[in-house]
C-alpha cells in the first residue's frame, strides 16, 4: 500500500506552511510531559520548528514567578500553534481562536480541532466546517484536524484551510496509521501539505505515514508518554527524516514471489 | 461590584480597569489574554476599559497540548 506501482518520482519541495518554509516535518505538542524542563529538551532533540500550545484560564492561585510554556518554547525560535483542543462546538472553538491570537500579538496561525465525543476524541465534521469557515473569514491561517475522509479532506482544502491534518488514529491512541488507503488518497488529491495528525505510537508510524506521501506528522503522546520522551524525540525525528527520503527515493514494486538479488550466470555448481 | 474572573465571583474596586484587576492578580506583564463576555479585550485597551458589575472575565494564558 505504501506505494505499489511505478510511478514518476515526487518532487523534493519544501514544506511552506503560511508563507513559512521549515526544514523540520515533524510537529510536536507539548502536553503530558512530567515538566517543563523535560518538554523543553523533548523538543529540542525532536528538531521541531513548529510546537503546538492549548489555551487554558491562568491559574490565579499560582506563584506568579512560576515559568510559562512560553519562557520555555518562546516564540521567537518556534512557530506556536495553538489549538483548540477540548472544543466540542465551533462557538468554542472559534473563541479559543480569538484568544490565542491575541495572546501571541496577532499571530493567526492555529490549528483547528473539534471534537464529538470523549471516548474517541474524533473530530466533529460538521461544527469543523462550521468553525473553518468562521475563522477563515476572521483571517485565520487554519491547519485542520480532520477525519480520514478524502471527499471531506477536499472540501477543507477549497475552503481555504493552508493545511489538512487527518488522523492517523484517535489522539492518545498510539495505535498507527489504521487507514493508509485514505491517506494516500487525500495526499493525492491535496495541493495543500497534508499531515498526519494524531495516532502515532512509534517511530515506525511516522515513517509510514511519511512514505505515503505525507508532508508532516504532528504527535504528542508518541514522545511525552515514552518511557524515555527525549531518545523518542530524537527517535522520530530519524523516522521522519527516513520515511520522506523513501518516499522521495520511489520504492520497489511489491512482487509475489522472489527475485533473486545475486546474479545467476557464472555460478561453478 | 462583584464581576466572575475566570468562573468564580470576585470582587474588586468599582473604578477597576483591566490593567488594575491584573495588577492585583500580580499579571501585569505576563504573556496572557483577556476576554470580557466573550469579546476579546486587546492589551492596547487594558488601561482604559472599565469593568462594570456582573462582568465575565476571563483570563486565559497558553499550557501543554498537542
Amino acid at each position: 500500500m505504501t506505494q505499489d506501482a511505478p510511478r514518476s518520482l515526487p518532487e523534493n519541495t519544501p514544506l511552506v506552511i503560511a508563507g513559512r518554509t521549515y526544514r523540520s516535518r515533524l510537529l510536536v505538542g507539548t502536553g503530558k510531559y512530567q515538566d517543563l524542563e523535560e518538554t523543553g529538551r523533548a523538543i529540542e532533540a525532536s528538531g521541531a520548528e513548529i510546537v503546538t500550545v492549548a489555551v487554558r484560564r491562568t491559574n490565579l492561585g499560582q506563584n506568579p514567578d512560576e515559568p510559562n510554556l512560553l519562557d520555555v518554547i518562546s516564540p521567537d525560535r518556534y512557530t506556536i500553534l495553538p489549538n483548540t483542543a477540548g472544543c466540542y462546538t465551533a462557538k468554542d472553538a472559534v473563541r479559543t481562536c480569538k484568544l490565542a491570537r491575541e495572546l501571541l500579538d496577532g499571530h493567526d496561525l492555529v490549528k483547528l480541532e473539534v471534537l464529538g465525543e470523549e471516548k474517541t476524541l474524533y473530530p466533529n465534521m460538521t461544527e469543523t466546517l462550521v468553525a473553518a469557515e468562521e475563522l477563515i473569514k476572521d483571517g485565520f491561517k487554519i491547519m485542520v484536524y480532520c477525519s480520514d475522509d478524502p471527499l471531506l479532506a477536499k472540501r477543507l482544502e477549497e475552503m481555504g484551510c493552508i493545511a489538512i491534518m487527518p488522523l492517523g488514529a484517535p489522539i492518545g491512541s498510539g495505535l498507527g496509521i489504521q487507514n493508509r488507503y485514505n491517506i494516500r488518497l487525500i495526499v493525492e488529491n491535496a495541493k495543500v501539505p497534508v499531515l498526519v495528525d494524531a495516532g502515532v505510537g512509534t517511530a515506525s508510524d511516522a515513517t509510514i505515514a511519511m512514505e505515503l506521501g505525507c508532508d508532516g506528522v504532528l504527535m504528542n503522546t508518541a514522545i511525552a508518554q515514552a518511557q524515555d520522551p527525549i531518545r523518542m524525540a530524537n527517535a522520530m525525528r530519524l523516522a521522519i527524516e527516513s520515511g520522506r527520503e523513501a518516499w522521495l527515493a520511489g520504492r520497489m514494486p511489491k512482487k509475489l514471489y522472489a527475485s533473486a538479488s545475486s546474479p545467476l550466470d557464472g555460478t561453478f555448481f | 461590584m462583584n464581576i466572575q474572573l475566570n468562573g468564580d465571583p470576585l470582587e474588586i474596586a468599582d473604578q477597576a480597569t483591566i490593567a488594575t484587576l491584573l495588577e492585583t492578580l500580580s499579571l501585569t506583564g505576563k504573556r496572557l489574554a483577556v476576554e470580557v463576555n466573550e469579546d476579546i479585550v486587546p492589551r492596547s485597551q487594558h488601561d482604559e476599559y472599565q469593568l462594570k458589575a456582573g462582568d465575565c472575565v476571563e483570563v486565559v494564558h497558553a499550557i501543554g497540548g498537542g
